[in-house]
């Protein structure tokens, strides 16, 4: 099992949520957060008074899929989010040890 | 608490017992000795209303004066504008003013603007009825040893809990609207002045120092203007006053309502300090939705405060209502072009700060031009308060928190100025009474290096006032939080609520 962590741009969710499921994905988390990368932050301006705003907002988005699932749910999520313009995020895959249903207690893959 | 409450049953106390003095005198008074003029005529009923319709006083004058049956009823049409206009200038502070300051301050600092704005409501509520009121606009204007100081300072003694403020119209400031909607439209003007003070020490005053501060500076800056202005003998009331001592003209408000509040803002912000933080850390308004909100309240109050300062629905006030509309929508359009020309973009807070520089600058000016001078108003108020606001201030570093200064009181002088050189008798009528030779119809009428010195004078006023009494504030009561409270923010450490709970 392989855990997916996706930081994308907040516009493209929509986009990406439809292409995973159009693969078979059946779940996931989105959570709304800020951070930045090579993109930067901007700066605002109130009456002269400049303010730079480090951290922009984006989503990150998790899902644990099957080994078999993992290369094509990454090029998804790629092919979804990408703008060409920097600030598309990134995608991190790591290796999930156990995942438990908690309905049912089935384990491992048959339970993602 | 204890001392709170002795200090108020004296004040009531005396109150009534004074009441009572007064109506005893009123019941010992001599009859008047001269004889009653006969009954009117139909003719003389028909000129009466006539009079009416003009703005004009009724009974005659001179040898041809008849007892009108309409003399002391107040007139209907020009008393139910200033109904209007005076709940007009509440909506500017409650929620008008509120608003626009409390979308600009941070999140934790909300709720301490909007309370400071309704603590202003009721305090200068309850000073006004007791003195204040009398204070500006009370005495007969022939006996000036009624005032402590003549033409300057009336006597908290004159009017004394309004109780000779009726129904009836009171001749001296206008012949058609009851005296005591007068009373309460001016409360909204003595209202609204200290609110305005809130922006440039927003975030960073005490609320015990600010009811002690606005107290002491009711008495002796805002009544004290108010009389030399607006009072009928007063020193700086050029339209009305044949013995003003300063030809002067404020229509709504300039130099009374603008410039104290807003050179006070300025003081005030200079002997509190900056914020703990500024300029480094982010000031950034939490919501230029409800300051966007408040503009466009204030924008609509303004007409009540501006057109309802004729005090009658006459031509003054449309006037007033034209000129109004005008610079400020020509402000409103400056500002952002300016933002947009020399920062890259037309910002929000810059339509809505080009919006109420606008209003400030027509407020004295407003029903003594006409509307071609209303549009220069407009436009050199927009440019102007750009640049204090936007590069004069940083380059002094003044912490003037919601740019008070910047906007009402450079607005505010720029306007009173301004007023001097585009007043014209076209736009009305009573410049001719007593400012013919003041008003000449040319930019650098004499009138101008009148409106200098009322500026002069104001400032005399206001500054060394303001220094004295904020140093009085911080004997008594100390003017900042701790820096604790300061950084987690006067809501809840002042008023123990927040302004988004979700």
């Amino acid at each position: 099992m392989k855990k997916i962590e996706a930081i994308i741009k907040p516009f493209k969710l929509e986009e990406v949520k439809d292409a995973l499921s159009e693969i078979g994905i059946e779940g996931m988390t989105v959570t709304e957060v800020k951070g930045f990368g090579r993109q930067k932050g901007h700066t605002e301006i109130y009456r002269g008074s400049e303010y730079t705003v480090d951290f922009l907002p984006k989503i990150k988005l998790e899902l644990v899929v099957a080994d078999t699932q993992t290369d094509a749910c990454v090029a998804a999520i790629i092919k979804s989010a990408k703008t060409g313009k920097i600030g598309d995020g990134k995608v991190f895959v790591s290796s999930v040890e156990q995942a438990v249903r908690i309905r049912t207690e089935e384990k491992g893959e048959s339970a993602v | 608490m204890k001392r709170i409450l002795l200090t108020l049953t004296l004040i009531a106390t005396a109150a009534f017992a004074s009441m009572s003095a007064r109506a005893d005198d009123a019941t010992n008074a001599p009859a008047a000795a001269a004889p009653a003029p006969a009954a009117a005529t139909v003719e003389q009923r028909v000129t009466d209303l006539e009079q009416y319709f003009q703005n004009m006083g009724v009974g005659g004058s001179g040898d041809s004066k008849w007892a009108s049956k309409i003399a002391g009823v107040p007139g209907p049409g020009h008393n139910a504008w200033l109904l209007t206009s005076t709940a007009l200038v509440l909506f500017m502070t409650l929620p008008g003013l509120a608003l626009f300051y409390g979308g600009l301050v941070r999140k934790k600092n909300v709720l301490s603007v909007l309370a400071q704005c309704f603590l202003i409501t009721g305090l200068v509520t309850i000073l006004w009825v007791f003195v204040g009121y009398g204070m500006i606009f009370g005495g007969s204007g022939a006996a000036d040893k009624e005032d402590l100081i003549k033409g300057i300072a009336g006597s908290p003694k004159i009017g004394w809990m309004m109780q000779s403020v009726t129904s009836a119209p009171n001749t001296n400031y206008s012949y058609w609207v009851s005296e005591n909607v007068f009373a309460m439209f001016q409360l909204m003007f003595a209202i609204i002045t200290p609110a305005l003070i809130v922006g440039s020490i927003a975030e960073r005053m005490k609320f015990k120092a600010i009811v002690v501060f606005i107290t002491m500076w009711m008495f002796v800056v805002y009544f004290t203007q108010g009389h030399m202005v607006w009072g009928i003998n007063g020193i700086m009331n050029g339209v009305w006053n044949a013995n003003a001592s300063i030809k002067a003209i404020d229509f709504a408000g300039g130099t009374v309502v603008h410039m104290t509040s807003g050179y006070t803002g300025l003081i005030l912000c200079l002997i509190l300090g900056k914020r703990i933080g500024f300029p480094k850390g982010n000031f950034a308004p939490h919501s230029l939705v409800l300051t966007y909100i408040g503009t466009g309240m204030l924008w609509v109050g303004w007409y009540g405060f501006n057109s309802g300062s004729a005090v009658a629905a006459d031509v003054v006030a449309a006037n007033a209502f034209t000129t109004t509309t005008i610079a400020t929508a020509v402000a409103s359009f400056v500002w952002p072009l300016c933002d947009w020309l020399i920062k890259g973009k037309p910002t929000v807070l810059g339509f809505c700060s080009g919006a109420v520089a606008g209003l400030v600058a027509i407020t004295p000016a407003c029903g003594f031009v006409t509307p071609q001078g209303s549009i220069i108003i407009g436009i050199a108020v927009g440019v102007i308060c750009w640049f204090m606001v936007n590069k004069v201030k940083s380059m002094i570093g003044y912490d003037d928190a919601l740019d008070t200064f910047g906007v009402h009181a450079v607005g505010g002088t720029l306007g009173a100025i301004m007023t001097g050189m585009f007043a014209r008798n076209v736009a009305n009528a009573n410049l001719a009474t007593n400012l013919k030779d003041k008003v000449t119809d040319h930019i650098f009428q004499p009138l101008l290096w009148e409106q200098l010195k009322a500026v002069g004078v104001t400032l005399a006023l206001v500054i060394p006032a303001t220094v004295i009494l904020a140093y009085i504030t911080k004997m008594l009561v100390g003017l900042r939080p701790s820096e604790e409270i300061e950084i987690a923010g006067l809501d809840i450490a002042e008023h123990g609520e927040e302004g988004y709970t979700a």
